[in-house]
C-alpha cells in the first residue's frame, strides 16, 4: 500500500467493493421477490415497444431462474475470494498470499529443477563444457540475456566493447578459462592515460597515429609513420617496442587488424589525446558461479566456432602522400 | 373489433400481430396467463417425443458425420505422428500435411471469416440450418436424448417416471442414464484433449491413471460441459446463451426458408372422424389441422410452430416430420408444416418460384464474398513457402567498424522450418553493393524446428553514404525445389 499516502484509501476501496457486492445481492433479492400483476383478459404485450424494420420487436422476457442463481453464485464467490485473497483495501486475506511469495516459490522451484543440471556442468572443466552442445545451449541463453547488450548477440562487440569471437592474438588478456571466469565475475577496468602532452603537439600525434596504423598494415601516410616511429617509444611502456601490446596490463596489440576503440587516424588521435577508461562491470551479483562457469564456456567457444573464421582481407596498398 | 382480433379469440393470442394486410413474421413470447408473474421464470422440463421421417434421417446423418469426424480424427496417423495435432507446448499445429506456426494465425482468421460468411449465407437461404443439424449443442442433445429414450422410454414413459415416487426402478433408470451420459461426456472431453496432447499417449495415461493435472482438468471440464449442456441445459443454451441464435434473425428475410405452418390450409383446427371428406369437414369450419398436438410434443425447444416463426425455433423440422406422418394417416396431402418461405406461404408460390427467389442480391453478395475468401485462403495455403524467416537487427550493436574499415552489421535471423525433415538453408544478402555475409552462408534447421542464428554482414567502407540502407536477406533451400524467401532489413553505415 506504499502507493497510497493516507490510510483512508484502503478503507475507501474496500468499502466500495463491499457495498457494491451487497448492493448486487440486495438487487437480486428484491428482483427475485418482485412480481408483475397482469390484468385478466388483457393481452400481455411483453415487448419493450421498440420496433425496427417495421416488424422487429425487442422482447422483454423473464430471465430464467437458473440465471439468477448464477448471479448469486458470483456474489458468494466474490465474498469468498475477498476473504481468502488480498483485495479488500489493505486486508491481506486469510492465506496471506502475495505475488512476491509466489515469485520466490517459483524461483526456488526453478533452482531446484536446474540444480542437478548445473551440478553436472560444474563438475566439468570450462574447456570441456565449451564442446558440450547442451552446456552451450544454456550458455547461449545466459549470454543473450546478460552479455549481448554490449558484446552484441554474435559476441562480436562494437566500438569500446571487445570482440569475443576473435582468435587468441586479438584478446586484451589471456584467452583462458580462468581469465574469462575472473573477468565475468569481478569485471575489469582498462585504462589508457591521455598521452597527448607526452607525445608532443598535433603534428607529432598525427605521426604516431600513422605509425600505429602502419603496424597492422592499415592504410597510412608512410612519411608521417616514419617520423612517428621514433615518437612511439612513449607508448612502448605499455604497448611494447614492437606494438604487440601487453596482456598483463591489458594493453592492446596494435599490430593486429582489430580495433576496439575505432579504426582510422581520427580515432587513434583522439585516443592518444584523451585516453580512456573502459569498464566491464562485475557480473557476480547477477550470475551465480555455476552460471558464470557455463557462460565462460560459451564465450570460449565463440572464438573457436565458425563465426571466428572470418576471412580477413589483407590490404597491401598504403595511402600515398 | 376488427376481423383479425376476432380470430385471435380462436387462436392462442397473437397480440403483437398488426392488422391483416401487412402481415409480419409473428414473434411470440412465452405465453403466461397467470395473473401474477415473477420476473424470473422457472423452466418447465421439455419431454420431446421421438420422431421419424425425412428430416430426422438427415439430422441423424449429420450426427454420424460430425461425430465420426470429431471422435475419429485424432486417431488418424500420418508421417509417424498424429495427423491432426495442435501441440501447444511446442507451438506447432499439425493438420495432415501442413505444419503451422503461431505466425500462421492468419489462416485461423481466414477459417473464422469463412465460417462466419457461411453462417450468413446458409442462414439467409435456409434459416437456422446450422442450429438444427450441425451445431454441437443440437448434435449432443440428440445423442443424449437417444440414450434417454433407450433407458427411460419415450415421452409418456419419461413423464410417468419423473412423476413416480423415488424407488428402485426410478433410481436404477436414472442412474443408468446419467452413467451413460457421463461416459459419453468423458469420452468427448478425452477426445477434445486428444487434439492437443497426442491421443494415444493420453489413452495410455488414462489407463495407467497418470494423467497430468491440467489434462485431467480439461478432460473433466469438457466432459462436464458436454454432460451439462446436452443433458441438462439443452434448449436453454439456444434460448439464453447462444449469440448466434440472436443475430441469425438479422439474416432472415421473407424469402428465407423456415419451418412454416400453413395457416390458410390448417385453420380451424379440430378433431374429426377420419372418414370425413374435405367437403364435410370444411363445412364444419375445420381446416386440415386435426389438432393432435404432436408437433408441440416433438419440439425440442417446446414451442408450438402453429403460432408462427418464433425465436426459439432451431429449424430442426421435427414438427414437419411428425405432421407429415399424421397427414399420411389421414390421407391428406403432406406439407401442412413444411420448409417454405414467408412469401411462399403468403403468396402460394410454387417450389420453383421460391427457388428462383434464392438468387437475390443479398445471397449473391454473400456467395461472392465467401467464394473470394475461400479462393484467397486456398491460394495462400497452396502457394505458401515451406519455411519462414524473421530478421531482427541486433539490439546490442548498431554498426561497427572492423578490420580494414569494413562496416559490419549484426542481425539475428530466425528460420522456421515448416517441413518434417531437417533442411539446409543458404543465406545471401543483396541490395547493397559489396555487402556480404561473413558468418557462414549455410544453416541446418531440424524438422519442424526453428532456429535463431547471428548473422554478420560486412560492406566495404565506400559502399554507401552514412545512414540507413535497405537490404534484403534471401534464404533458399538448395536441396528442395530451390524455394526462396526474401526478408527486408536495413544496413546502417555510421558517420
Amino acid at each position: 500500500m506504499s502507493d497510497f499516502t493516507s490510510g483512508f484509501w484502503p478503507w475507501y476501496i474496500g468499502g466500495i467493493s463491499l457495498v457494491s457486492i451487497l448492493a448486487c445481492a440486495l438487487l437480486l433479492w428484491i428482483a427475485g421477490k418482485a412480481t408483475v400483476t397482469v390484468q385478466p383478459g388483457k393481452p400481455v404485450d411483453n415487448t419493450t415497444g421498440h420496433v425496427w424494420d417495421g416488424d422487429l420487436r425487442e422482447l422483454n422476457n423473464p430471465l430464467p431462474r437458473w440465471w439468477m442463481w448464477l448471479f448469486i453464485i458470483t456474489v458468494v464467490f466474490s465474498l469468498g475470494y475477498l476473504a481468502i485473497f488480498p483485495g479488500l483495501g489493505s486486508f491481506k486475506g486469510l492465506v496471506k498470499w502475495t505475488t512476491l511469495d509466489e515469485h520466490q516459490q517459483d524461483v526456488t522451484q526453478l533452482k531446484a529443477t536446474v540444480a542437478p543440471l548445473y551440478a553436472a556442468f560444474s563438475a566439468q572443466s570450462v574447456e570441456a563444457l565449451a564442446k558440450d552442445p547442451r552446456a552451450l545451449a544454456v550458455g547461449e541463453r545466459l549470454f543473450m540475456n546478460n552479455c549481448s547488450q554490449c558484446h552484441a548477440s554474435d559476441g562480436g562487440g562494437s566500438k569500446g566493447f571487445p570482440n569475443l569471437t576473435n582468435a587468441n592474438a586479438a584478446w586484451l588478456g589471456e584467452r583462458t578459462a580462468d581469465h574469462i571466469v575472473q573477468t565475468v565475475t569481478n569485471g575489469r577496468t582498462g585504462m589508457m592515460p591521455p598521452m597527448g602532452a607526452a607525445v608532443g603537439g598535433e603534428p607529432e600525434i598525427s605521426e604516431v597515429a600513422n605509425y600505429v596504423l602502419s603496424l597492422s598494415g592499415s592504410p597510412h601516410d608512410a612519411f608521417k609513420a616514419a617520423s612517428g616511429k621514433k615518437l612511439f617509444t612513449t607508448c612502448a611502456g605499455c604497448h611494447g617496442m614492437d606494438g604487440k601490446g601487453n596482456k598483463a596490463v591489458g594493453a592492446p596489440n596494435l599490430t593486429d587488424p582489430y580495433w576496439l576503440h575505432g579504426w582510422g587516424e581520427a580515432a587513434i588521435v583522439s585516443m592518444i589525446k584523451n585516453g580512456k577508461t573502459n569498464v566491464m562491470p562485475a557480473q557476480s551479483p547477477k550470475l551465480s558461479s555455476e552460471q558464470i562457469h557455463v557462460v565462460a564456456a560459451y564465450v570460449l567457444s565463440l572464438s573457436k566456432s565458425s563465426l571466428a573464421a572470418d576471412a580477413v582481407v589483407p590490404v597491401s596498398a598504403s595511402k600515398t602522400p | 373489433m376488427t376481423d383479425p382480433e376476432a380470430k385471435d379469440t380462436q387462436v392462442p393470442s397473437n397480440p403483437v400481430s398488426p392488422p391483416k394486410p401487412q402481415r409480419v413474421i409473428p414473434i411470440l413470447a412465452v405465453d403466461d396467463s397467470s395473473a401474477v408473474v415473477s420476473l424470473y421464470q422457472s423452466d418447465s422440463k421439455i419431454y420431446a417425443r421421438s420422431v421419424s421421417g425425412w428430416f430426422n434421417y438427415w439430422r441423424w446423418a449429420m450426427v454420424w458425420v460430425t461425430q465420426l469426424v470429431f471422435y475419429g480424427l485424432p486417431w488418424l496417423v500420418m508421417n509417424d505422428r498424429q495427423a491432426m495435432l495442435f501441440d501447444l507446448g511446442t507451438r506447432r499445429f499439425y493438420i495432415f500435411n501442413l505444419v503451422l506456426y503461431p505466425q500462421d494465425l492468419i489462416y485461423l482468421t481466414g477459417l473464422l471469416v469463412v465460417s462466419a460468411l457461411s453462417l450468413f449465407l446458409f442462414t439467409a437461404v435456409a434459416g437456422r440450418l446450422w442450429c438444427g443439424y450441425t451445431c454441437p449443442q443440437t448434435v449432443y442433445t440428440e445423442i443424449f436424448m437417444w440414450v434417454e429414450r433407450k433407458i427411460e422410454g419415450d415421452r409418456i414413459a419419461r413423464m410417468r417416471l419423473d412423476n413416480m415416487p423415488f424407488g428402485v426402478t426410478k433410481l436404477a433408470r436414472k442412474s443408468a442414464k446419467h452413467a451413460v451420459w457421463i461416459a459419453i461426456g468423458l469420452w468427448t472431453g478425452f477426445t477434445f484433449v486428444g487434439y492437443f496432447t497426442p491421443i494415444r499417449s493420453l489413452a495410455a495415461e488414462v489407463l495407467t491413471l497418470s494423467l497430468g493435472p491440467w489434462e485431467l482438468f480439461w478432460v473433466l471440464f469438457y466432459g462436464f460441459a458436454t454432460y451439462g449442456n446436452a443433458g441438462w441445459m439443452r434448449e436453454q443454451v439456444c434460448k439464453y446463451m447462444c449469440p448466434y441464435a440472436r443475430f441469425q434473425s438479422a439474416m432472415f428475410d421473407r424469402d428465407t426458408l423456415i419451418v412454416t405452418y400453413d395457416e390458410a390450409r390448417g385453420e380451424g383446427r379440430g378433431s374429426r372422424p377420419r372418414s370425413d371428406t374435405p367437403a364435410q369437414y370444411h363445412a364444419k369450419g375445420l381446416g386440415d389441422c386435426i389438432d393432435c398436438g404432436l408437433c408441440v410434443q416433438v419440439c425440442p425447444t417446446g414451442i408450438d410452430i402453429r403460432k408462427g416463426l418464433q425465436y426459439e425455433c432451431i429449424s430442426c423440422s421435427a414438427c414437419s416430420d411428425v405432421c407429415d406422418g399424421v397427414m399420411e394417416k389421414m390421407h391428406y396431402p403432406p406439407g401442412l408444416i413444411r420448409n417454405s418461405t414467408q412469401n411462399g406461404v403468403d403468396q402460394k408460390l410454387t417450389r420453383r418460384a421460391m427457388f428462383m427467389r434464392v438468387l437475390r442480391p443479398r445471397i449473391l453478395l454473400y456467395t461472392a464474398v465467401l467464394g473470394a475468401v475461400v479462393v484467397g485462403l486456398l491460394w495462400s495455403l497452396l502457394t505458401r513457402s515451406a519455411f519462414k524467416v524473421d530478421v531482427v537487427r541486433d539490439r546490442g550493436s548498431m554498426a561497427r567498424m572492423v578490420e580494414q574499415g569494413q562496416i559490419e552489421n549484426v542481425y539475428r535471423l530466425q528460420i522456421m522450418n515448416a517441413t518434417e525433415q531437417a533442411r539446409r538453408y543458404a543465406l545471401t544478402v543483396n541490395g547493397l553493393k559489396g555487402a556480404r555475409i561473413v558468418s557462414g552462408g549455410q544453416v541446418t534447421v531440424d524438422a519442424a524446428g526453428s532456429r535463431w542464428i547471428a548473422v554478420r554482414v560486412q560492406a566495404p567502407p565506400d559502399a554507401a553514404a552514412p545512414g540507413s540502407h535497405a537490404i534484403a536477406f534471401v534464404v533458399s533451400t538448395p536441396d528442395a525445389w530451390g524455394e526462396e524467401v526474401t526478408e527486408k532489413s536495413v544496413f546502417l553505415v555510421p558517420r
